[in-house]
């Protein structure tokens, strides 16, 4: 009868509790750094149709976003340009080159260039751009430094504790209407505490926090 | 017990050599963990849909839609529909005829000259330059791009309403090289900009009285006699 189970199953029980806890907090860990819109989101950078870079026309050329993206501040939505608007400078400007051979057909027969949407937010989340950009909080916090990338990516999660780490402390991103569309501006002179506080006052920011806020 | 941590080495390398790390580009869409509600059957603007034959989710309106937007109110307080394609406010023309305003049909105060100027800096810097002198980024980085210098004597003795066809339905009335606006820029913002536009070009054209009356005006205000177009 001792014989049946072999020495080393005296050291199972051992076994199995080193095994679960490492393969438990293996799980937990991965969960945590996986299953979160920093993993899923973050890096995001399709392939577009045209190889339109923003470093060159909103960086070098200094052209405001709002030439191109100009429903961003009446609107939810913050459209993409249509063909005809590259077409203002590019019936001129490299008027044969290949690489913008799709815009020019696209302007011709009246058909949607197939860019990738790249930030999107799932479908049970109300988000609003007007709301934002008109309260004084600019595009760099939420899309990056889009002004230094040759291709867009997807630099901040945008997750729902993104959301609101800002709307829990308004006074701290928000700034002059007249630099929320300038990603440089470093913030000399206007200290969160003091003036960051009294813009948000006088703009009437509550930095709502309720779920139907952005669940509607 | 060293298979064990042996087996969870392994397990470590593949998963994170599978999944990457945190933040590193990619070229696949954003992975949707739980997809409950992420997705809906609704449609989002500029989101492709075969439904309709031209494959837009976002369709422009039909042939002799009435858009009622905000009217415009003109000087004598009078409401002005995007609508009545054919009145002096949307036009830029006389009634009836094809002669150019020569003034605009808007109120000009200091507020739409300041919303003048940020439009300008919006739609029209990249091009004809922050002063005005067609010295933009657009035209200095570009080969073979050039635009107007809007201090030119020719464009300076322009009707209002010829800057407002210009800007807003491309020069020459469409012919020229400059693409029209009007899509970008709605009707009020327009005459902003014509306004602003006067300020600018008065900026070179003032006179000695001018310039006193602008020192003795506020920092940041524009002085009443520069906001009224010139006399030609
Ligand atoms: C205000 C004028 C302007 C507008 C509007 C504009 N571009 Fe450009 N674009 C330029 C200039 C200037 C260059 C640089 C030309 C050069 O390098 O000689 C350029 C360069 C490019 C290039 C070549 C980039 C490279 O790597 O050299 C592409 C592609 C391009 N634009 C696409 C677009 C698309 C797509 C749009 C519309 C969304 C657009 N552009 C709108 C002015 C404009
Ligand atoms: C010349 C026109 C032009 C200008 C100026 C411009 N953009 Fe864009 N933008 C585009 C086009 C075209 C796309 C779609 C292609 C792409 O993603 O690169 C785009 C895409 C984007 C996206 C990604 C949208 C998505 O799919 O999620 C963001 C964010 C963005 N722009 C922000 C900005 C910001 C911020 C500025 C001002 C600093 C700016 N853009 C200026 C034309 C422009
Ligand atoms: C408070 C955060 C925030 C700010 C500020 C912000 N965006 Fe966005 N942006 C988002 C989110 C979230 C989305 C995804 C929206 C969706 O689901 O369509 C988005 C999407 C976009 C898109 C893709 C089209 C769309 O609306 O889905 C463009 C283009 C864009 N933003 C441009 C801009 C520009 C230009 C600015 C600055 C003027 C700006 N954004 C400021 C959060 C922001
Ligand atoms: C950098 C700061 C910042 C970030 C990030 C931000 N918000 Fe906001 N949000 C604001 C401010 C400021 C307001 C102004 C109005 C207020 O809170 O009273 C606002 C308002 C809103 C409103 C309208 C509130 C109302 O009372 O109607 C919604 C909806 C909203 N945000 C959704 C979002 C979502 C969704 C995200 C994440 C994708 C987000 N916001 C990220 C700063 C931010
Ligand atoms: C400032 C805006 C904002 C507010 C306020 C907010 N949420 Fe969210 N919520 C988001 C965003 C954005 C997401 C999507 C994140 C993502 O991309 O996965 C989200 C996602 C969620 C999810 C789904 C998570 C998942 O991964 O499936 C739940 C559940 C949720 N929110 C519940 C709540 C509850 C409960 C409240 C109130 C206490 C609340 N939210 C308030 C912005 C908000």
């Amino acid at each position: 009868m001792s014989n049946i189970f072999p020495k080393w199953t005296n050291r199972l029980p051992l076994l199995v509790l080193v095994g679960g806890l490492l393969l438990g907090g293996g799980v937990v860990t991965g969960v945590t750094y996986y299953f979160t819109p920093k993993y899923a989101n973050v890096g995001y950078q399709p392939l577009q149709p045209v190889s339109f870079s923003h470093k060159i026309h909103a960086g070098e050329l200094g052209m405001d976003c709002r030439y191109c993206h100009n429903g961003v501040e009446k609107s939810w939505f913050s459209n993409v340009p249509a063909a005809s608007t590259c077409m203002n400078c590019h019936g001129v400007v490299l008027k044969d080159d290949p690489r913008l051979a799709p815009v020019r057909e696209s302007h011709e027969k009246h058909t949607p260039l197939p860019w990738v949407q790249i930030h999107k937010t799932p479908d049970y989340v109300y988000f609003n751009h007007s709301v934002h950009v008109n309260r004084g909080i600019s595009c760099v916090h939420c899309h990056g430094k889009i002004t230094e990338m040759d291709e867009v990516r997807h630099e901040k999660s945008l997750s729902m504790a993104f959301c609101l780490d800002c709307h829990r402390n308004t006074h701290e991103k928000i700034r002059p209407l007249e630099q929320v569309y300038n990603l440089d501006w470093k913030g000399e002179g206007f200290a969160p505490e003091r003036e960051g506080r009294a813009l948000a006052g006088k703009l009437g920011v509550e930095g709502s926090q309720s779920c139907s806020v952005c669940h509607r | 017990m060293r298979l064990i941590f042996a087996g969870m080495a392994v397990l470590v390398l593949l998963v994170v050599g599978l999944l990457g790390f945190r933040g590193s580009s990619s070229r696949k869409p954003p992975l949707e963990i739980f997809p409950d509600m992420d997705r809906q059957p609704k449609l989002r603007p500029m989101e492709p849909n075969r439904f309709f034959p031209n494959g837009i989710s976002s369709q422009p309106t039909p042939e002799g839609a009435v858009p009622r937007s905000r009217p415009v109110v003109d000087r004598e307080g009078r409401k002005v529909f995007p609508y009545q394609n054919d009145h002096p406010v949307n036009s830029g023309r006389v009634a009836g005829t094809t002669n150019y305003l020569t003034l605009s049909p808007l109120p000009v105060s200091r507020e739409v000259v300041a919303r003048g100027r940020e439009r300008y800096a919006i739609s029209c810097v990249p091009c004809h330059g922050e002063l005005g002198d067609g010295q933009g980024m657009v035209t200095r980085m570009a080969v073979g791009m050039a635009a107007a210098n809007l201090h030119d004597p020719a464009i300076v003795r322009m009707a209002d309403g010829q800057l407002y066809r210009t800007l807003a339905f491309g020069s020459k009335e469409g012919q020229g090289v400059m693409k029209g606006y009007a899509s970008n820029i709605d009707v009020a913002d327009r005459w902003a900009i014509v306004a602003y536009l006067r300020a600018l070009q008065s900026s070179r054209l003032a006179s000695l009285e001018e310039l006193k009356s602008l020192e003795k005006a506020q920092p940041g205000t524009v002085p009443a006699a520069l906001l009224q177009p010139k006399s030609n």
